[in-house]
């Protein structure tokens, strides 16, 4: 009987109305296959692409600025061309992405797990502690997230010694993209918490004398968690968009790991000589990767809202 | 100390209140008050209530909507601290518990079944886990294979299959629904059970069977119950005792029969004479006239005295006690004074 489960709960997930709408749209489809596809081939970057950028060995200089194949003096090794170091753009943009969305997912991880904590102390303890709580997330709306990273960037790079920082950078990447983006889980979290908080279920577990912490993990935090699914998928894209941003303000990850925002920058000096699929075809593959995952949040709010059934 | 006649009823009573109250503060923000010169807004919701329940019996609150029942009910498991009074379970003063291993003892012999089956129960447990949790919860099986077989059982016990422990609440029905409620709430074999009007949200014909095995439960476990309902229907079927309410404050106690046949209290009058009788079809119902005042500002004397056909100015400006009469103990003047003949 247990041989079956996994099957039946496969045919379970083709059975429900979130499979339905999925499929009724097809421009969700086609961004879930792009998003598939380009996440797929950046989490296996070393296997999928057809060079490794980063390794000297194999890096010509002679094949620096090569166009792209279907333009005149395309090489067939390189199918989207070379930068002005030789290095196949496919290849450093797979390779980028993959660093992109790395930053991404943990950004949004780190975020989620803080802002879904404040949200669930705020909204099941009420009065002074909510009340503080969420003044704190007000005056941390109130500068740009942009400016918290460049902030914690600054000091990081400020305290540590160069070649630590250039270590850890991608972690303090993370910890400042994250520390700017937990309000929107905070806020979420805190008003069905203060919802659910207040239903029998939650007052039977109050009864038998469970503890706050108790009650608030294994009672509140199942029951609160839809929602948070849809903001971390919006979140995604716009964590991946202001690691970029960072990254072509030059405060991002160091160059020798260069992130999509990073190729940008460094296409850019090029965009006027002529040497314009440097910095496009990065940024394309950027833009596409955030409209994607954007979409599908888009989807998934609307699809997971009862009242827009 | 009771005098000696009254010992041993008061050895007998597993459950004592006394003198029990709880006030709200609804009042708005700090700032707020002080911006608009606003007084602080305090509700009554329990003003001073005293019942015992002896063991192995039922006490039934009833009352229109905000008489305090509910709060009554969640004061004495413990949900809410009272703001003043004592609750004594077999002789333990509840309100003086300190939060260590004797209070979790005296906890586990107490459990609620609650008003609504659909939000009782955690959507995302399975039933198995939802049942089992006071058990885990007093630790009073250690083994999970013991707990499994103790579920089981106790599904069984209220008339599921113990199969049904691997579903999730969404996928019975109300009445199902409140069987595991009820199997939740015996789980840790407790003495006494509060009763939040648990047969309120379910269809007429369900209402019966619940409140059947209640009964049947009671009968084989020897529970004793607080029973909270607006329905008097279903309070004859299920109470020895009946407590009304009104305002926060007990207005008649009395035994269930006493109390249909011979209501003495204005108040219960009222509320009888508002139910609906097949016998008499066709005959105006007399409705229960006038709405409940305001618990934030109760009207002095007599919580009653707007609404009572009796009141004179007595009634408008000392509060009654709760007197014998009879077998009932009535809060009421006009009784006491004899001038409430209709």
């Amino acid at each position: 009987m247990s041989a079956f489960a996994p099957a039946r709960r496969l045919t379970r997930i083709f059975d429900t109305d979130l499979w339905w709408s999925f499929t009724r749209s097809p421009t969700v489809v086609a961004s879930a296959v792009i998003a598939v596809a380009l996440i797929g081939s950046a989490a296996f970057a070393p296997w999928v692409a057809p060079h490794n950028p980063f390794d000297l060995a194999t890096l010509n200089l002679l094949d620096a600025f090569t166009p792209p194949i279907w333009l005149e003096g395309g090489d067939a090794r390189f199918l989207l061309g070379t930068d002005d170091q030789g290095r196949d753009v496919l290849s450093t943009i797979l390779y980028g992405a993959r660093i992109s969305l790395f930053v991404g997912f943990c950004s949004v991880l780190f975020a989620m797990t803080l802002g879904v904590s404040i949200g669930l102390v705020a909204g099941y303890a009420g009065g002074t502690v909510d009340a503080v709580l969420m003044r704190i997330a007000d005056i941390k709306l109130t500068f740009p997230a942009i400016l918290i990273a460049l902030l914690v960037d600054g000091i990081v790079r400020a305290v540590l010694p160069r070649e630590l920082h250039d270590r850890i950078a991608i972690w303090v990447l993370i910890f400042a993209i994250g520390i700017s983006n937990w309000v929107p889980f905070a806020r979420t979290v805190r008003g069905s918490t203060m919802v659910e908080k207040n239903k029998e279920y939650v007052m039977a577990a109050r009864v038998i004398g469970l503890s706050p912490a108790r009650i608030m993990w294994s009672h509140v935090l199942p029951n609160v968690l839809g929602p948070v699914l849809v903001i971390a998928t919006l979140q995604l894209g716009f964590a991946i968009l202001a690691e970029a941003t960072l990254s072509f303000l030059g405060v991002g990850v160091p160059p020798t790991q260069p992130s999509l925002g990073t190729l940008i920058r460094v296409g850019n000096d090029f965009l006027f000589s002529g040497e314009w699929w440097i910095t496009v075809f990065p940024g394309t593959a950027l833009a596409t990767m955030v409209l994607s995952v954007n979409l599908l949040g888009d989807w998934l709010r609307d699809a997971l809202n009862p009242k827009l059934r | 100390m009771p005098p000696d006649g009254a010992r041993s009823l008061v050895t007998e009573a597993l459950v004592e209140v006394e003198d029990l109250a709880r006030e709200f503060d609804i009042s708005r923000p700090w700032l707020f008050r002080v911006l608009n010169g606003e007084p602080r807004r305090i509700v009554h919701a329990v003003a001073g209530v005293s019942f015992t329940i002896p063991r192995g019996t039922t006490l039934s609150l009833v009352g229109e909507s905000g008489c305090g029942k509910t709060t009554v009910a969640r004061l004495v498991v413990g949900l809410y601290r009272p703001t003043r009074g004592r609750i004594r379970f077999d002789g333990v003063d509840l309100t003086a518990l300190a939060a260590n291993d004797a209070a979790r003892a005296i906890r586990r012999r107490i459990a609620m079944i609650f008003q609504d089956p659909y939000a009782s129960l955690n959507p995302r447990w399975r039933v198995r886990d939802i049942v089992a949790e006071p058990l885990r919860a007093f630790r009073v099986l250690e083994d999970e294979r013991a707990v499994a077989e103790r579920v089981a059982a106790l599904l069984g016990h209220v008339g599921l299959s113990p199969k049904d422990g691997e579903k999730f609440p969404h996928e019975f029905s109300g009445g199902q629904r409140q069987r595991i409620s009820i199997a939740r709430a015996l789980s840790a074999t407790p003495d006494f059970l509060v009763c939040d009007e648990p047969t309120s949200a379910l269809d007429v014909s369900v209402q019966a069977q619940i409140l059947n095995l209640m009964k049947d439960l009671q009968e084989e476990l020897s529970l004793t119950y607080l029973f909270i309902s607006h329905n008097l229907a279903v309070v004859r079927h299920m109470s020895d005792r009946i407590g009304v309410m009104y305002l926060g404050r007990m207005v008649e106690v009395a035994p269930t029969d006493a109390l249909f046949e011979a209501p003495r209290h204005p108040y219960t009058r009222m509320l009888l004479d508002a139910i609906p009788d097949l016998e008499m079809t066709g005959r105006r119902r007399s409705p229960v006239g006038g709405e409940v005042p305001s618990p934030i500002a109760p009207p002095p004397g007599c919580a009653f005295h707007p609404r009572c056909p009796f009141a004179n100015a007595r009634c408008r400006s000392e509060v009654p006690r709760l007197r014998a009469e009879g077998d009932a103990l009535v809060a009421c003047h006009a009784v006491e004074e004899g001038r409430d003949a209709a």
